[in-house]
């Protein structure tokens, strides 16, 4: 694993990874199989970075906190550390690490540059083998802490499970408070982790179904403040609102395209039928891509921009599609007991997660996109709305139980596995997942 | 926004034989959902007023799940309703559509859009002129009754025919 330094440019934030230190090479002694059904989470110490002040024992506390979410790695109680401050210069006694079992340290240390910067550095180790995996440092604005932390994290998944991390993401979602036939409905954004929460509309508008743009700097939704309810698109540095385009009916389900210069959506028709269309950010064009008698919604693009599966009910009830990003070939690709609807196609590629309709329950699910291989990953109640974590490893969605005054969101890992509840403010629906940043 | 307009006179004549109308139509096969229908009409409202056409007349019709098909009862409440909006002219209307909770979120706003769709269209085959009439789909964004089973569901499966706003 060789990595030059890169700038993360993100909200006016320079990121920097200065440089390797000294990684040496070493065979995947350590490696954590996650397409199996069952993992056993593996022991790692996360140790309390050095540091003068508590940002040390923070970030270290963010880093355990992700890894032990993702339900693949168990970190070790800092209670049972023998060596309690380990110095990132000097190689851990490993000795005193597998003694407790932990066949993981990481160790770090934060010091604050003459700028006022932070510099973090940390090296993950592999106790058995007795070698460095990892060794990277950081300089950062102090507020910027807790994304190190992140990025730390997903350096440390990457390097133990061969695949990308997913722990320096946000959340969109629409925040949900008062009675349910009088709901008043916030878009709000977070931090994978629920930290930094803010809400970005202020409920005097019905808002619903936020998305990002690939580079994470522009949500679209849907919103009723027109009258009318239309497609809209937000600068989530400005704050700045903007309607996408003045259509004489309703807009419904945008998305980003891949490249970030479309937005794909529904358009009401006169008749009370609904096509897919797309709009082209720069020109403002549109263009037609269905035009059935039917509900056609629900747009998402492959990643590869292109394919594009939707919902239609064309055939008598909602199923999945999937059609050229021009419109051509639509191929019905659900064909189980049910309904299905929202689809969205992996950041991988390789699958298709929906909401089903199946004997009285909602489930979530995936199929490839030729919609073999179905596979149900949770039933309930109510539960709908999946969208990918960027590694195409983990689902959220939203579900609400019976007699329950509301949702929650939700996340799962592919396997089914490690369902958790995002702890929010209020209640929670139409939850989205940043890309990451590359 | 949704602004009701007094009409600015209702001949008495044309008033009474809407009351005869109303309860003309009132059937025991139909399911009770507006005031004349439960025999309440009496003194309900003052004739051609928004109260009237809510209490005797009936805002709304419910559907099945999954579908836009004008059931037998919504035709006789939407006959009503033309007839009602055809005599008070004064007004424009906004009909609402409305999905249960047991449908996705934007497949139920598209159902809720041709719920409205489908109802708009039974008035302007009925005579209302299609420039009095606006459509808004709601999904399952506002529910009319909250609760987990299908006493509630079936309620909330509707379109709710809105006076208001001036004619385009």
């Amino acid at each position: 694993m060789r990595r030059i330094a890169r700038t993360l440019a993100t909200f006016g934030l320079v990121l920097m990874i200065a440089g390797m230190l000294g990684t040496i090479p070493a065979r995947a002694l350590l490696q954590i199989d996650v397409t199996k059904g069952t993992v056993e989470p593996l022991p790692i110490a996360i140790t309390d970075f050095l540091s003068g002040d508590e940002t040390g024992v923070e970030i270290s506390n963010v880093i355990a906190a992700d890894l032990r979410r993702s339900g693949l790695f168990a970190p070790i109680d800092k209670a049972a550390f023998i060596e309690r401050n380990s110095n990132p210069d000097a190689a851990p006694r490993f000795a005193d690490w597998t003694v407790i079992n932990a066949q993981a340290v990481v160790n770090g240390r934060v010091t604050q540059e003459a700028d006022g910067r932070l510099k973090v550095i940390y090296r993950l180790w592999d106790t058995y083998a007795g070698q460095q995996l990892i060794g990277e440092q950081f300089f950062t604005e102090r507020s910027k802490w807790r994304r190190v932390a992140h990025i730390i994290a997903d350096s440390i998944y990457e390097r133990l499970t061969g695949e990308k991390g997913y722990f320096d993401t946000r959340i969109v979602y629409v925040d949900e408070s008062g009675p349910r036939d009088q709901r008043v409905k916030r878009l709000a954004i977070m931090d994978q982790d629920g930290a930094n929460h803010r809400l970005l509309t202020n409920g005097q508008s019905i808002v619903l179904t936020p998305r990002f743009s690939p580079n994470r700097q522009e949500i679209t939704y849907m919103s009723y403040e027109n009258g009318q309810p239309q497609v809209y698109l937000l600068q989530l540095e400005t704050g700045q609102r903007e309607l996408v385009a003045n259509f004489p009916n309703m807009t419904f389900a945008p998305r980003f395209s891949p490249d970030g210069q479309k937005v794909i959506m529904s358009l009401l028709r006169d008749d009370g039928n609904s096509n897919i269309f797309t709009l082209d950010l720069r020109s403002r064009n549109t263009t037609r891509l269905t035009n059935s008698n039917s509900i056609d919604t629900s747009p998402s693009y492959a990643p590869d921009g292109s394919r594009i599966v939707f919902t239609s009910d064309r055939g008598g009830r909602a199923q999945l599609y999937v059609m050229g990003a021009d419109g051509s070939n639509p191929k019905r690709i659900s064909f189980g007991d049910g309904t299905y609807s929202t689809p969205v196609w992996s950041p991988r590629g390789d699958l298709i997660a929906f909401t089903k309709q199946s004997g009285g329950d909602f489930q979530i699910g995936v199929m490839r996109p030729d919609g073999s291989g179905e596979r149900i990953i949770s039933t309930g109640f109510l539960q709908e709305g999946p969208t990918w974590a960027p590694n195409g490893r983990v689902l959220m969605f939203f579900a609400q139980a019976p007699g329950a005054a509301g949702p929650q969101l939700q996340s799962i890992d592919l396997t089914g596995r490690n369902k958790q509840t995002i702890a929010t403010p209020n209640f929670g629906s139409d939850p989205a997942w940043s890309p990451l940043l590359e | 926004m949704r602004r009701s307009i007094a009409p600015t006179r209702f001949p008495a004549m044309l008033a009474l034989a809407a009351t005869l109308a109303v309860a003309g139509c009132a059937s025991k096969d139909q399911i009770p959902n507006t005031a004349a229908d439960l025999g309440l009409s009496g003194g309900a409202g003052t004739p051609g007023s928004s109260q009237d056409f809510t209490v005797n007349v009936g805002d709304r019709i419910f559907f099945d799940t999954d579908s836009s098909a004008i059931r037998a009862d919504a035709q006789a409440t939407l006959a009503r309703q033309a007839q009602w909006l055809n005599q008070y002219s004064q007004y424009a209307i906004t009909i609402e559509g409305h999905a249960d909770e047991r449908g996705t979120r934007e497949y139920n706003l598209a159902l809720g859009a041709r719920r409205a769709a489908a109802t708009r269209d039974f008035l302007v085959g009925r005579g209302v002129a299609a420039n009095r009439i606006k459509t808004i789909s709601y999904g399952k964004e506002r529910p009319v009754a909250v609760c987990d089973n299908i006493s509630c569901w079936s309620q909330n499966r509707r379109a709710v025919t809105l006076l208001g706003g001036p004619s385009s």
